[in-house]
């Protein structure tokens, strides 16, 4: 029982986190899928989804939480992202002018409709939950640092 | 109009914040503050009277709507607001390691 | 709308608190309550997308305030020339309370804004872009330049942040400084 008390919080509370961490982000994922035909959209499913890899990271210690996201699939996701975003605008060119919705709009009220809305959903939610995520390691890192000085 | 004085005194109580304290803390929590009451002008300015949300729905026609506008420039700002916020936390952990204290009377040193 | 002056009051008021307590936890805590205020009157003034947003980074604000200066809260003090000083700025915002409010005679009144373009919006938003979310297709499709410069910005941020925080040593002879890889 003491190995588990070294890093993270107690055992409650990561019996709890174990329970709640994919709810977490499943909700996000729904925000960020419906978000032409309820509120919510890109930026507020990102910053969900970002929340719970932070809810993991607070619970069980920042070895475990970097082991389900390495450093080098946050920069990838976050330059994924954008890139994507941009494609997607230029992609407009075919049509006429730049950041035109291109794809067909189907009827309204269900999910695949709108044209390149949902798409450019996707791709603002994974710059914005990966970069988020990537500033909130980066400054728990440094307080790491100073307490093992101090 | 009392409601816009009201919103107007928020973002004053967060100016006195900035002008006046001495923890660089605190100084960030009047950014935010300040922050907070830009933003809800913005909404206040976009209301109508017996309006509804900005939403569509498949059975009932809805007749007004509020102002869609200004909520998706509020939309953006409000993201930006939280990048701000990051990055003045991190000045702020870098002086504390460099001068080993948050008070701005203490930092006057220019070294190149 | 009587809850609406209701939740501003308790905003100010949150406010003055976070300003005048001498702990900072205590402080970072009041603004996360006027933060909350604030969530919930946007809900409301009608506008649940901005409620959720406004939420949900108010959170992550708190916990990244929260975890990086944690344990040191200092105490301050006011001393040296602190009557100018506060009379100066009490002088300040009076006249510029003062100034806003002329400014404010040119507003619409509360409740009845001019939409120009945006009855353009609400009335061809179903039909030009098939969201049923008219917010949505506001700023991904009628105002995507808007996006574009936001995702640019918060990329820039993020790539501050770790240059600030990344450390690159400086080899003395004897001992190594390890580098803290971003």
């Amino acid at each position: 029982m003491s190995k588990e008390h070294d890093k993270g919080m107690s055992l409650i509370v990561k019996v709890i986190t174990r329970l709640t961490v994919g709810l977490i982000l499943l909700f996000g994922i729904y925000i960020i899928l419906h978000g032409h035909v309820s509120p919510g959209g890109g930026f507020a499913g990102g910053v969900i989804i970002a929340l719970s890899f932070v809810h993991l990271m607070l619970a069980y210690g920042k070895d475990v939480a970097l082991k389900k996201f390495p450093k080098t699939a946050m920069s990838f996701f976050e330059s994924m992202g954008a890139i994507l975003f941009l494609s997607i605008a230029l992609l407009g060119f075919t049509g006429g002018y730049f950041f035109l919705n291109f794809i067909s709009k189907g009827e309204p009220f269900r999910l695949f409709s709108a044209g390149t809305i949902p798409l450019s959903n996707i791709a603002i939610s994974l710059k914005v939950g990966a970069g988020l995520f990537a500033i909130f390691v980066v400054l728990v890192l440094l307080k790491f640092e100073w307490e093992k000085k101090e | 109009m009392i409601i816009y004085l009201l919103c107007l005194i928020l973002f004053c109580c967060g100016l006195y914040c900035i002008l006046r304290k001495r923890n660089i803390i605190k100084i960030i929590l009047g950014i935010i503050i300040a922050e907070y009451a830009v933003n809800l002008f913005f909404i206040l300015v976009a209301y109508r009277m017996e309006g509804r949300s900005p939403i569509l729905s498949s059975d009932v026609e809805i007749v007004n709507m509020v102002d869609p506008l200004p909520q998706a420039l509020v939309l953006t700002a409000i993201v930006i607001g939280l990048a701000t916020t990051a990055l003045m936390v991190a000045l702020a952990m870098r002086i504390y390691e460099k001068y080993k204290t948050f008070d701005i009377t203490k930092i006057k040193e220019l070294r190149g | 709308m009587i809850e609406l002056y209701v939740l501003l009051i308790f905003m100010i008021i949150g406010a003055i608190i976070a300003i005048e307590m001498k702990d900072i936890l205590s402080s970072v805590i009041a603004v996360g309550a006027v933060g909350l205020g604030l969530s919930i009157a946007l809900l409301i003034l009608k506008a649940p997308d901005v409620a959720i947003t406004q939420l949900v980074v108010e959170i992550l604000c708190l916990i990244i305030l929260i975890r990086a200066t944690l344990k040191k809260d200092l105490p301050f003090s006011t001393t040296g020339r602190w009557l100018l000083n506060t009379l100066i700025t009490v002088g300040f915002i009076v006249v510029f309370l003062f100034v806003a409010i002329k400014a404010f005679k040119d507003l619409p009144e509360f409740g009845y804004p001019i939409m120009r373009i945006a009855n353009t919006y609400l009335k061809e938003g179903l039909v030009r872009t098939g969201a049923s979310n008219i917010v949505a297709s506001v700023i991904l499709d009628f105002r995507a330049y808007d996006t574009l410069g936001e995702a640019t910005v918060l990329f820039t941020a993020v790539i501050g942040v770790l240059a600030i925080i990344r450390r690159i040593g400086r080899k003395k002879k004897d001992e190594v400084v390890e580098e803290d890889d971003e």
